[in-house]
């Protein structure tokens, strides 16, 4: 059956980057404001989504060629990582820390290793969504 | 307090299972990697073990956030002897995987999840914190969601629907349960919720509280509600029964252990006679399914049902004696029952059939593994020197100390009927006739016996070393009959 989706692919070509950007800005602001790597996680696989259902699953792949299951094991290891890096610096398990840096364009910036530790939840979330969520329409 | 080294159970298995899921391809190293990080936790676990004999209760403040406000971990002696005998029997049970669960198993993520399912075990035996008990029992739950699925046979599919939607069930207990602690204690740091039942009092509100604990938990055990039990161990790969089998109702038991003896302990009259009675119930149920069926998976995963029943016992009688008989009990029953799965497993394997009536003289063809058969029985039964006799004799002794005739008379009874269910399976099955013609004998692979006598190994030294371990058992009664030397191990000064 071919449904005729102009509509929903025109507006989708837009809302991704709309959705894209949220995402980001929801993973930054985390930690200390609501946000951070779950929910950012959440946002930007439900672009990943928006384009799988828009164009179809192999025009996806071809331009996204990721593993998802890799992608997910990845945010694992990158989590867990930062967690067992604390080892090495001999202070407890998960221990997280910051400074502030004076970068070129953002002026005086809060750099946290918690935001590694994000990153990797944040892969994590879109890896596992996608997959449950390819796996589904894999389904008969 | 500064002890990384006892997060390593939980994080290890993890992040080895993660870079195993980017090695798909490759089976060998696969095993290899998952064979090598077992051996290990085992190495760690024991290291572990001897550090509390020498420096007390060990604790890791994640983050450095202290108790009660932050997440911990905590390894007294009860929790590293459960996590060593878990790490030993996984190890074993992955040698059997080897040989046994085939290479469409092994690329479908089997390593990885047995790593993740090893990491949510030791992590539920460590945390000293009920919410983050709850999380590990998930990451347990989930890999092994995956593990019992794996494959898509059609009854494995119809008893995983039975399995999953009752730990669902019973996870969504454990988190209104918790609800319900936290709002009326404000806490779930263990040891907090210890000090704060004791000052405020355990009345009506808080042990009807810790009923809804119990329930929860027994589901875990299959303490009584254990009627998903038998069937969902009975259909995943022999490997990954004897996994469950050995290790799954043992986190039950150790969170049931850990909130009665720990945080709900002040109304025995109440929760310990309603988890005696129960324990009580288990052993009758559990019994009459050992004997009823002809499918040697059935009655292994039956005679699962009546160890729980029998180390509940201890918990009910709930004195220094019966729980050191619980812990040696617990030990013994990891190690002897991955055996009964294993050898359960292998005979079907030989045979190609289930009920043991249609099995005769394996003894003819496979004299070693007919004897593995009889070790097995008799470690079960409790025969001396084997390792199940002394778990066996303390809680007999602090049953009749405390004068609880009746558990003690359920507790040996059903001993006897282990036997008689397990002498069944030897008598019909490995001796008689011989029904497999030389010609037709299907070889023993050596991946199949030698972790069967490693385990044979194991319960014989559990046994013989009763003294050798007897330090490490009694170090871990008294924690759990003095809750004030985990409490001031965790909230003390640093």
């Amino acid at each position: 059956m071919k449904i005729n989706d102009v509509i929903l692919r025109t507006v989708t070509r837009i809302v991704v980057f709309i959705i894209l950007t949220f995402g980001v800005y929801l993973f930054l602001s985390g930690h200390n404001t609501p946000g951070g790597g779950f929910i950012g996680g959440l946002v930007l696989a439900s672009a990943i989504v928006l384009l799988y259902l828009s164009n179809d699953i192999e025009k996806v792949q071809k331009s996204l060629p990721l593993d998802f299951k890799l992608v997910a094991a990845s945010g694992v290891l990158l989590a867990t990582g930062t967690g067992l890096g604390s080892l090495l610096f001999g202070v407890p398990f998960m221990s997280q820390t910051f400074a502030y840096f004076d970068l070129p364009v953002f002026g005086k910036t809060e750099l946290t290793t918690v935001t590694i530790f994000e990153a990797g939840v944040a892969l994590a979330v879109v890896g596992v969504v996608v997959t449950i969520i390819l796996s589904i329409s894999e389904d008969e | 307090m500064m002890n990384n080294i006892i997060v390593l159970p939980l994080i290890i298995p993890i992040m080895v299972g993660v870079i195993l899921v980017f090695l798909r391809p490759y089976v060998k190293t696969q095993r290899v990697i998952s064979l090598v990080t077992m051996l290990g936790m085992v190495g760690i676990s024991l290291y572990i073990l001897n550090k509390i004999q020498t420096d007390g209760i060990l604790r890791l403040d994640f983050g450095g956030w202290e108790p009660p406000f932050g997440i911990l971990f905590v390894a007294d002696s009860f929790a590293m002897l459960f996590v060593l005998i878990a790490n030993i029997v996984t190890a074993i049970c992955l040698i059997y995987a080897f040989s046994s669960i085939g290479e469409s198993h092994e690329k479908m993520f089997f390593y990885p999840f047995v790593l993740f399912l090893i990491a949510g075990v030791n992590g539920s035996f460590l945390t000293g914190d009920l919410f983050n008990l709850f999380v590990c029992f998930e990451v347990m739950l989930l890999a092994s969601y995956v593990l019992i699925t794996l494959g898509g046979k059609k009854a494995q599919l119809r008893e995983s629907i039975k399995y999953v939607v009752i730990n669902i069930l019973s996870s969504w207990f454990f988190l209104v349960a918790l609800a319900y602690l936290y709002g009326t204690l404000g806490t779930l740091n263990m040891a907090h919720l210890s000090e704060r039942v004791a000052e405020a009092g355990q009345g009506p509100l808080l042990t009807t509280i810790s009923i809804l604990f119990l329930i929860v938990f027994s589901l875990k055990a299959g303490l009584l509600l254990f009627f998903w039990l038998p069937g969902s161990y009975s259909v995943p790969p022999t490997a990954i029964a004897a996994l469950f089998g050995a290790l799954l109702t043992k986190v039950g038991i150790y969170a049931l252990f850990r909130t009665f003896t720990l945080i709900f302990y002040h109304e025995p009259s109440i929760t310990h006679t309603l988890i005696g009675i129960m324990a009580g119930v288990t052993l009758v149920v559990g019994s009459i399914g050992a004997i009823a069926y002809q499918d040697v998976r059935l009655i292994s995963s039956y005679n699962v049902v009546i160890a729980v029943g029998f180390i509940l016992v201890g918990l009910a009688v709930a004195t220094q004696t019966s729980f050191e008989g619980s812990i040696y009990y617990v030990m013994h029953d990891m190690i002897a029952k991955a055996m009964l799965f294993l050898i359960a497993g292998t005979m079907i394997a030989l045979t190609g059939k289930t009920k043991i009536d249609e099995m005769s003289g394996l003894i003819r063809n496979y004299p070693l593994f007919g004897w593995m058969v009889f070790v097995v029985t008799c470690s079960l039964a409790g025969i001396p020197p084997l390792s199940g006799f002394v778990g066996k004799l303390l809680v007999g002794e602090a049953a009749i100390e405390s004068g609880s005739y009746v558990l003690l008379a359920l507790a040996f009874i059903s001993s006897i009927v282990v036997l008689y269910s397990l002498l069944r399976i030897f008598l019909n099955s490995i001796f008689g006739e011989t029904i497999i013609s030389p010609e037709d004998e299907v070889p023993l692979k050596k991946g199949m016996i030698v972790p069967i006598i490693l385990l044979a190994i194991g319960t014989v030294f559990l046994g013989l070393g009763a003294e050798f371990i007897s330090g490490y058992v009694s170090d871990a009664a008294r924690t759990l009959s003095n809750p004030s030397v985990y409490i001031e191990a965790v909230l003390g000064g640093n």
